[in-house]
């Protein structure tokens, strides 16, 4: 219980090392010819890796048999909406200047940037319902359905990520495959649990939330 | 079990390669650094030793030209350290360290096609065949962002007017160096190598048209081109391509590498147009390097006095 609590600490402090690092490289004057590009695709490139970090939390606890790590799952996607957030402040304000008809005209216009941006908002009523007290309220099964929502966040993050690159999709095919391989386990899982026969079913009223 | 020979052990065996080369070129670095903080060139990348930048052999005799913008010019460590090179890395970062042992020497460029004279060039001998001139000029990248450097070189016609082409050559094409073994990006298939780009005749014979050897007062680094690049300041910088070693003369429009890649993102013309966006992004600004706000995009990267004749009557809206 206690090493629990004291292995969050670290996990929302190392949530917080590529923003320091970030923050240490711009006093330093070390991010390059072109800090915002580096800024940009820094909070980018963590909002995706730590949703893939979240979405590797259940499959990683049913194989291991540690279900403790569910415990972090909220904490680490969290951070994901906070780099999210990060990477969609430094779009309005260092690349577009809070000019909302020119922000407006670029969701709608360019496809990249629309299905980042479906990404971004998707997470949104996830971050709202994070806590304890909106499980309770929407119930764990209702608010299970609900957080399914981050499956569409993640693929639509790739797929921002794919669609922006030049020529070399190398590294956003590596985030597909990663996210692939993720979203596999869970139909696999999901498929199986459709043939075989049906378990003995929960007591109600059990709002424990464990599968995702 | 596998016992070794003595006699196949050669001596690069006995000092691990990387090692022996590393002490090659510190020593050569020491050399360099001797020579840059005894002449003083070499301040600059003191101040900033995180970036990679040697002190490349200075150019002489070098003309101003009438065609200079006399905007701000962008520091050279930037010019220097952030490079679209694809030949060597994807990464802009990349090609600074990537490029650095990269042989320039002996260089020739083979002129063929449509001309009455065929011939392979030393890179030296073009290098000589007029004064060099510097050129402070615009770049703009399509990718969005912009910046202003000092080139030197001659004007482009120079060589073409030497080349003699036939009244049947409509387009001149230019092809970059293919060597995986120095350029590590051609082991990959991003883009088909070997690179190539092509201008119409009268873009090529037209005077903002340089073929480029220097800039900031030094020989070309290897990262942005050396030892011989074209730069054409009012087209996208893909246009302007790097290392060459074969100039064609043909009557139909040669291919482009970038078109090849995509051709509904990236035509031949490929003139800076702030009307006409990429099918992905808005080409209405640019990031000019080490500003913080965006600027506006200028219509022919603001060559439209020289250039806008050029393709007069034409839709550059299709022909982008």
């Amino acid at each position: 219980m206690k090493s629990i609590r004291l292995l969050k600490v670290v996990v929302f402090l190392a949530c917080f090392v590529p923003l320091a690092l970030l923050g240490l490289k711009a006093y330093n004057g070390a991010l390059g010819a072109n800090p915002i590009e580096v800024i940009t695709h820094a909070t980018g490139d963590w909002t995706l890796r730590l949703l893939l970090v979240t979405l590797a939390i259940t499959p990683l606890r049913k194989l291991t048999g540690q279900p403790w790590l569910i415990r972090f799952r909220r904490v680490i996607g969290l951070f994901a909406f906070f780099y999210g957030i990060l990477h969609f402040l430094t779009y309005i304000w260092l690349d577009k200047f809070f000019d909302l008809h020119e922000m407006v005209a670029d969701i709608a216009k360019r496809r990249f940037i629309t299905v980042g941006f479906t990404g971004f908002v998707l997470l949104i009523p996830l971050a709202i319902t994070s806590t304890s007290g909106w499980i309770r309220r929407l119930g764990g099964k209702r608010w299970q359905v609900l957080h399914r929502l981050i499956y569409f966040s993640a693929i639509a993050g790739v797929i921002h990520y794919l669609w922006l690159v030049k020529a070399d999709i190398r590294k956003p095919l590596e985030y597909a495959a990663v996210l692939a391989l993720l979203l596999g386990y869970r139909l696999v899982g999901s498929l199986s649990a459709m043939i075989a026969p049906k378990p003995i079913s929960f007591p109600p009223g059990r709002t424990e939330v464990s599968e995702g | 079990m596998l016992i070794k020979n003595s006699i196949d052990i050669r001596s690069s065996d006995i000092t691990p390669k990387d090692l022996y080369l590393s002490r090659r070129k510190f020593l050569a670095s020491v050399t360099v650094a001797g020579a840059a903080v005894m002449t003083g060139v070499g301040l600059r990348e003191l101040a900033s030793p995180s970036t990679v930048a040697e002190a490349n052999a200075k150019i002489d005799n070098v003309q101003k030209s009438r065609f200079s913008t006399t905007e701000k010019i962008t520091p050279y460590k930037d010019v220097t350290n952030y490079n679209n090179y694809y030949e060597f890395s994807t990464d802009k970062y990349g090609p600074a360290g990537l490029a650095k042992d990269f042989k320039t020497r002996p260089w020739t460029v083979t002129i063929d096609g449509l001309v009455k004279k065929k011939q392979v060039l030393d890179v030296d001998s073009i290098i000589k065949m007029a004064t060099p001139e510097e050129r402070i000029y615009r770049h703009r990248c399509v990718e969005g962002w912009s910046i202003v450097v000092p080139w030197i070189g001659l004007s482009l016609n120079e060589l073409i007017k030497k080349a003699e082409p036939l009244g049947k050559a409509k387009f001149v094409q230019f092809t970059t160096i293919h060597d995986p073994k120095q350029m590590p990006g051609q082991k990959g298939t991003v883009l088909e190598w070997p690179y190539v780009e092509g201008l119409r005749m009268d873009e090529a014979m037209h005077p903002l048209a340089l073929l480029c050897f220097g800039m900031y007062g030094e020989v070309l680094p290897n990262q942005d081109g050396a030892p011989l690049r074209i730069v054409v300041p009012w087209k996208y910088g893909f246009k302007s391509a790097k290392a060459i070693v074969k100039v064609s003369f043909k009557e139909e429009q040669p291919i482009n590498t970038w078109n090849l890649a995509a051709p509904n993102e990236y035509g031949f013309y490929s003139n800076v147009n702030p009307n006409v966006d990429h099918p992905r992004w808005s080409q209405a600004k640019e990031r000019r390097l080490g500003e913080f706000f965006k600027r506006p995009t200028l219509m022919f990267n603001g060559y439209g006095d020289q250039m806008a004749s050029l393709y007069n009557g034409m839709d550059l809206r299709k022909n982008f």
